[in-house]
């Protein structure tokens, strides 16, 4: 094999980690390099520094070690037996290059991840030798997130943490079948104590941090991991329960979900079409229904046809047509979880509500400034100079307030 | 002065919000009403306009001792919304000032068309503020001394730079950099920053080595597969492309997308090196067959005599003295049990310890296992909540616990709680009936009940707490005794 240069690695180890969603740069301490040796500073939030033509956040440096790997996980274009192009970086050329990235402030910092070389345990030591020398030979204060290796020596997870702001392992499939039949060396129950590892080292740091600010860190950012969708038959509900058990299970910050996407040179055990982005859209969409606007799983599933959902209309909407007897809600007097079921008001838009309301009637036009969508609100709320027809036809008003799914941003950091 | 009289009023610079707060509360304290303030801005073409009405200067006039300070939930949305270009900042500001004096609350009600305008204008200049910080590219040069230091050209929409700059400050601290922009420009040299006049483009450097290597990743992160401008653009709208490096590849990756993905779906996919093996089928687990504890532990994982494995971490096996004298039996493992793998160590287990502490029992002495050895659960939000295991599961698992206990041969089992005590029994019984008694079992072993440690956490009552408390003390001090015998 001829040796490739700088350039050519970064174009195969960054194709290799695109179907990875995460890119978040959030949730990091606040720190800066006031003070420091080198550069770098977390603001919490995390910045986009890009937006890639597919219109996702291109926040952090993200890249594989390698993309060499001894497994052979059928949905991956890295697996064992796929014919794709390989190389591989040394930790000086990954730390370098973060460097030399960050100062030009095209990066908030590092996302690596690597195929299995060697063994679970050597993969996942150059991993946190790459974070260990850049805190410490470079002094770097910008994010840094590893992804784990949960096969690994738990000792070497632990040395990860305390470099890294973020730690994620990707269960990748919603059950223990698909995951024996699309992933032969993974196991459900090695993920899952590893999630479990973390979230106990996490809380502890926490707690340790609480009672002296010089405890060691780990992971202060937390752990996430990512779904794909439409590699098996799982349905948006099994999907939706199996992330409700993860979040409720090992205190994950997110759940990304990453529709299926066709790769180059494809394994036969799978469908080779484009990726269902409208289902991915979807269930952020239910996720956030679940996590912020006090859905429970049961009622999100309700509006659903046989487990999936309406490609038409959003979750809430759905929702909403399916239970019109919960409607009109006045917006002068509604609680705010009722003001939560709303479709087209979000949590920002009823807080302001809830506010403004205490000192004037709220009233049509009122809405136009606080929201983006007073039209397609109307049906279903009661102000101060409007009223909705009784009994709305909801196949009716489905069909008018059904719009060609519109992408949200749901990258950003 | 004359609350009635024209007045104009001058500020430093664009980005004068201190000047103008300071000069709205003066105005505020002098009774001069908004139609009567005409505001001017240093340097700002409106300039010009506002000279018609040169009238005194508020600030070159007597100083009126300044009302109390502006409300913070008004400085706070004018310290970014008098960034914005607009020429009618001001002139919004001190309107909005002017109605708080009667209308304190003002400020929260977000459907005012006024506060509404304010709003959004903030809103813009913090967007502003955000992409400068997101779209500044430095490029390297070389300094004077021979070392490195980097220089970036920025255009923004509002007079952003100073409450900019110091974000660059602090992430780049031990960087020599300076971000050059036609309205102000600023400069860091590793200690001090240094704020100038606006430049040209022409003073920026026109490229950087690196840049190739920056355009090759956004060329390979971005998946053809899911093209989507308009999405793109919505963050990264047109006008920051003339600044960007790679802003030239967008058109030709766009253009070439949907070939790309097309040719993935139909190329021939390459069979999968060895046909997936069957996810191992856990043998048929079988407890009677397991001739030691470690083989239990072994043994365990592969269980799926019903179906909690599907959602636990992992099965939680007993632990302790391999022939211990006394046994305690629990329900299920909870929440941290699931996590660690081993029973007896969240909050109900910490009860017990306190327990067994007091009546003089070393843990350590003792086997602690439980009835049903994977965690029942319901998730709700970020917690789980635990569920009782029903008669189904608790007799998919006995075999597990009958085997721990003909291994371990303890002079006493004591159930903790009635689910224990129902699967030593073979059937389920009331508690109350069970407590206080020495019981046989099938096996020969004899076993005592009290109440699940966890009972006690849940008791609100002080004085039935405390009740509750010493009968388990005493539970437990008896069942020590009869071990010992």
């Amino acid at each position: 094999m001829s040796k490739l240069s700088v350039a050519e690695k970064l174009s195969v180890l960054a194709d290799a980690a695109k179907y990875d969603a995460s890119c978040a740069s959030s949730g990091a301490r606040r720190r800066d390099s006031l003070g420091g040796k080198g550069v770098g500073s977390t603001t919490g939030a995390g910045i986009c520094h890009a937006y890639a033509p597919d219109g996702r956040c291109i926040s952090l440096l993200k890249i594989l070690m390698t993309n060499y790997c001894m497994f052979d996980c059928a949905y991956c274009v890295n697996r064992i037996s796929s014919n794709v192009r390989r190389a591989r970086f040394t930790v000086e050329e990954i730390v370098a290059l973060t460097i030399d990235f960050y100062k030009r402030n095209y990066i908030e910092g590092l996302f690596l991840s690597s195929g299995i070389i060697g063994s679970p345990d050597y993969t996942m030591e150059t991993l946190a030798r790459v974070a260990q020398r850049l805190r410490e030979a470079h002094d770097f204060r910008g994010y840094i997130h590893l992804k784990t290796i949960p096969e690994a020596d738990p000792r070497l997870i632990e040395l990860a943490g305390r470099y890294a702001d973020r730690l994620s392992i990707n269960v990748e499939l919603p059950s223990e079948q698909s995951l024996g039949a699309l992933a032969p060396q993974k196991r459900m129950p090695t993920i899952r104590r590893s999630m479990a590892g973390l979230r106990l080292k996490i809380e502890d740091a926490h707690d340790a941090r609480r009672k002296s600010r010089k405890a060691p860190l780990f992971a202060p950012a937390g752990q996430s991991t990512q779904m794909i969708v439409g590699a098996d038959t799982a349905s948006d509900v099994d999907i939706l329960s199996s992330s409700a058990r993860l979040y409720a299970s090992y205190g994950l910050r997110r759940v990304y979900y990453s529709a299926f996407s066709p790769i180059p040179d494809s394994s036969s055990s799978l469908p080779s079409q484009a990726p269902p982005l409208t289902r991915e859209h979807r269930l952020y969409q239910a996720d956030w229904l679940l996590r912020y606007y006090e859905f429970s799983l049961d009622e999100v599933a309700s509006a659903t046809d046989r487990g999936m959902f309406d490609a038409a209309v959003d979750p809430k909407l759905a929702w909403a047509l399916a239970n019109p007897s919960h409607f009109p809600v006045d917006l002068n007097r509604a609680p705010r979880e009722t003001l939560l079921r709303v479709p087209g008001l979000g949590v920002r838009a009823v807080d302001r509500l809830i506010q403004a309301r205490r000192h004037t009637a709220i009233r049509l036009i009122d809405l136009d400034r606080i929201t983006r969508s007073s039209r397609k609100l109307r049906p279903f709320i009661v102000t101060a100079d409007w009223r909705p027809a009784a009994d709305p036809n909801p196949a009716l008003l489905r069909e008018k307030l059904a719009g060609a799914p519109r992408q949200l941003d749901l990258f950003a950091a | 002065m004359n609350a009635h009289s024209l007045r104009s009023v001058r500020l430093d610079g664009p980005a004068d919000v201190d000047g103008f707060l300071d000069r709205a509360a003066r105005l505020l304290a002098a009774g001069a009403h908004p139609e009567a303030v005409a505001w001017r801005v240093a340097g700002e073409r409106a300039e010009a306009q506002s000279d018609l009405f040169a009238g005194d200067e508020v600030r070159d006039g007597p100083l009126v001792a300044p009302a109390a300070r502006l409300p913070a939930a008004f400085r706070e949305i004018a310290a970014r919304a008098l960034l914005h270009s607009d020429a009618t900042r001001h002139a919004l500001a001190y309107r909005l000032a002017w109605r708080l004096r009667r209308a304190p609350q003002l400020m929260s009600i977000a459907t005012d068309a006024e506060v509404a305008r304010f709003a959004a204008l903030s809103k813009s200049v913090r967007r502003d503020m955000h992409k400068m910080t997101a779209f500044v590219r430095f490029r390297r040069v070389a300094a004077p001394d021979g070392g490195e230091a980097f220089v970036a050209w920025f255009e923004p929409d509002h007079h952003i730079v100073e409450a900019t700059a110091p974000f660059f400050k602090r992430r780049f601290a031990n960087m020599r950099w300076s971000i050059l922009t036609p309205r102000r420009c600023a400069h860091w040299d590793g200690a001090t920053l240094v704020l100038s006049p606006g430049a040209d483009k022409r003073n920026a450097p026109d490229g950087d080595a690196l840049e190739e290597a920056w355009r090759a990743y956004y060329a390979a992160i971005f998946n053809p597969a899911r093209l989507n401008l308009a999405a793109m653009t919505r963050e990264m709208p047109r006008k920051y492309w003339r600044n960007l490096p790679e802003a030239d590849l967008i058109a030709p990756l766009a253009r070439k997308a949907s070939a790309r993905a097309a040719d993935m779906v139909a190329a021939a996919p390459t069979p999968a090196r060895r046909s997936a093996p069957a996810a191992a089928s856990p043998s048929r687990a079988a407890a009677e067959a397991c001739g030691s504890l470690a083989e239990i532990s072994g043994a365990l994982p592969g269980c799926r005599n019903c179906d909690l494995f599907r959602h636990a971490t992992q099965v939680v096996p007993g632990e302790g003295a391999a022939h211990a004298r006394l046994a305690l039996v629990g329900e299920q493992p909870g929440d941290e049990e699931d996590l660690s793998g081993r029973p007896f160590v969240g909050p109900a287990g910490r009860v017990l310890n306190a327990a067994l502490e007091r009546v003089g029992v070393d843990r350590s002495q003792t086997f602690v296992t439980n009835a049903v050895k994977h965690f029942k659960f319901e998730p709700r939000g970020k917690k789980r909540i635990h569920k009782k295991p029903g008669a189904r599961e608790i007799a998919a698992c006995r075999g597990w616990l009958v085997r721990e206990l003909e291994l371990v041969r303890p002079r006493l089992v004591v159930a903790l709680g009635a689910t224990a005590a129902a699967s030593l029994l073979g059937k389920a019984a009331p508690l109350r009936d069970l407590r206080g008694r020495t019981i046989g079992l099938a096996n020969g072993l004899e076993m005592r009940a009290t109440v699940h440690p966890s009972y006690l956490l849940r008791i609100e009552d002080p004085d039935a707490k405390k009740a509750g408390w010493r009968a388990f003390l005493d539970d437990l001090a008896a069942a020590r005794e009869l071990s010992e015998t």
